[in-house]
């Protein structure tokens, strides 16, 4: 059985226009897969839909076993520490230090009472450390998020996906914002992610020729429709066109 | 954007110009005010002042008293303030976008901060008056109403302003609703919710001495016991302190925002 299972997924913010028309489409664990269109497709909400930031209208969100979208409150808590969520503008509290939001991450495992008095144990904290340290930015633990660079501050995004300790992550167009160094570390990291870890990566992307070379499958989306699921290999001019309405040498491809 | 246009900006401008003159003048008019006249009666009111708020060392022996009123002036003021910020920080977080627990509270929240706000603290002294009489609890009554109202108003636009993105991603995490508001929304607001805070004390000080004069209490009370009694060199000297502990507040507080910040 795969990880995630999204079945006959429907949403419409306004009642006239849909953003996502009946999607299906499965993801396996450890796998790579990429998610591209042009904006206003509806990749973000997509991925809102599968951890329900974004209440989808009908359909079935199947993960790891159990329909995300019947779960009440407690429950849907619980599975979503299985589910980690990197955002394209980081989404860290800027006046707090790199460690205090790597931490974060492990509010879902604990009380409301624990949470609110930060009660981490030692071995959450060296785990936290470790994993900056894997990362490459342990040196700015103590330093605000605030000081750091784009490139890094997604690095303590990523940490704090990590230390959930999850199954799935969802990345949020993790690359939009950052220079085209910092962008190749990170899709490094995701995908020594899902390689080494074993955690599946769903991350929405606006360079084709990146998901292309660090995607085991990509869907590509128009218009709140998935118009291709396949292989990198797979995607070729006429597919691209499908997604994008034009091909690929009037598009900026890097 | 073509010749004509910006002739008709211009056309806007000046007709804009005349008629404030237009408003100004038939305001003028309406109260018998004259320009001229205030004008010729600055120098004579200035003559007055320069011969009566003269501060004598008689009057310094009503120092210690009138110390004690503006001590205790201040400290209401803090206590008002204080108080006022706990209320309105629940207030603030139920009525901002980003922690909004449901429409309901947040319109609720909304509506008790634009209510207290929209009456002045003068009003709300009187109004007060009435029900609980000429006592300290009156003022500190009145100042705490206002101040929940400006104090809610501030926190729910810092709310709003640290953005909803740190709210998402540890909604994302499965943390709790409390563990957010106290991990991720406190942290990144305080420093500008404490200024706010500053900045009410300040604003009520100035406020305390109104509503002092309306209730009888504090550095208010001092002032309208001495300006009954002509003892004006005594009103000086109340004027003056109150001024020199006003300024002293705000360098305080400019100091205190300036490390947080």
């Amino acid at each position: 059985m795969s990880l995630l299972d999204v079945r006959g997924l429907n949403k419409s913010y306004q009642t006239d226009a849909k953003v996502l028309k009946d999607i299906h489409f499965t993801a396996e664990t450890g796998e790579f897969l990429s998610i591209i269109g042009p904006s206003g497709a509806g990749k973000s909400t997509l991925l809102r839909c599968l951890n329900r930031l974004v209440e989808a209208d009908d359909g079935e969100v199947i993960f790891d076993g159990q329909d995300l979208r019947q779960l009440k409150k407690k429950q849907l808590r619980e599975a979503r520490t299985n589910i980690g969520m990197v955002f394209q503008h980081y989404n860290l509290v800027p006046r707090l230090t790199v460690i205090e939001n790597v931490l974060h991450g492990r509010f879902g495992y604990k009380s409301t009472f624990q949470g609110v008095l930060a009660r981490f144990s030692e071995e959450e904290k060296e785990r936290a450390f470790y994993l900056l340290e894997k990362l490459g930015i342990e040196a700015h633990a103590y330093k605000r998020c605030d000081q750091l660079s784009g490139g890094q501050q997604q690095r303590v995004g990523i940490c704090r996906a990590l230390i959930q300790d999850p199954k799935l992550i969802l990345c949020d167009e993790p690359i939009a914002s950052l220079d085209p160094h910092s962008s190749k570390i990170i899709m490094d990291y995701l995908k020594s992610i899902s390689e080494e870890m074993g955690i599946t990566c769903i991350v929405n992307l606006h360079q084709v020729e990146v998901a292309q070379s660090y995607s085991d499958r990509i869907i590509g989306l128009n218009d709140g429709s998935i118009v291709f699921d396949g292989s990198n290999l797979q995607l070729d001019q006429i597919y691209l066109k499908r997604v994008y309405g034009m091909s690929t040498r009037e598009l900026i491809t890097v | 954007m073509n010749e004509n246009t910006f002739k008709k900006r211009k056309l806007q401008t000046t007709v804009f110009f005349i008629a404030i003159i237009a408003v100004s003048f038939f305001s003028a008019s309406m109260t018998d005010f004259n320009l001229i006249d205030g004008i010729l009666t600055i120098p004579s009111a200035f003559i007055w002042m320069g011969e009566n708020l003269i501060i004598t060392a008689d009057t310094l022996s009503k120092l210690p008293n009138i110390m004690e009123k503006l001590i205790e002036t201040i400290f209401m003021s803090i206590a008002a303030t204080t108080t006022a910020a706990i209320l309105s920080f629940f207030l603030g977080v139920a009525g901002s976008k980003t922690t909004a627990v449901n429409g309901v509270l947040s319109a609720f929240a909304r509506l008790i901060a634009s209510f207290a706000r929209n009456i002045p603290v003068v009003a709300w002294a009187l109004i007060l008056l009435l029900s609980f009489g000429q006592n300290s609890m009156t003022g500190f009554l009145a100042l705490f109403v206002g101040t929940v109202g400006f104090l809610t108003r501030a926190f729910i636009e810092s709310i709003d302003e640290a953005g909803i993105s740190a709210f998402e991603a540890l909604t994302a995490t499965g943390a709790t609703y409390f563990q957010i508001v106290a991990k991720a929304v406190i942290p990144q607001c305080l420093p500008q919710m404490i200024s706010w805070i500053l900045f009410m004390i300040e604003t009520n000080i100035r406020s305390a001495t109104l509503v002092g004069i309306l209730t009888g209490t504090g550095i208010g009370y001092a002032f309208d016991l001495y300006y009954k009694m002509l003892d004006y060199q005594a009103v000086a000297l109340v004027t003056l302190l109150i001024v020199v502990a006003v300024i002293m507040i705000e360098l305080l507080s400019n100091h205190v925002r300036k490390v947080i910040l």
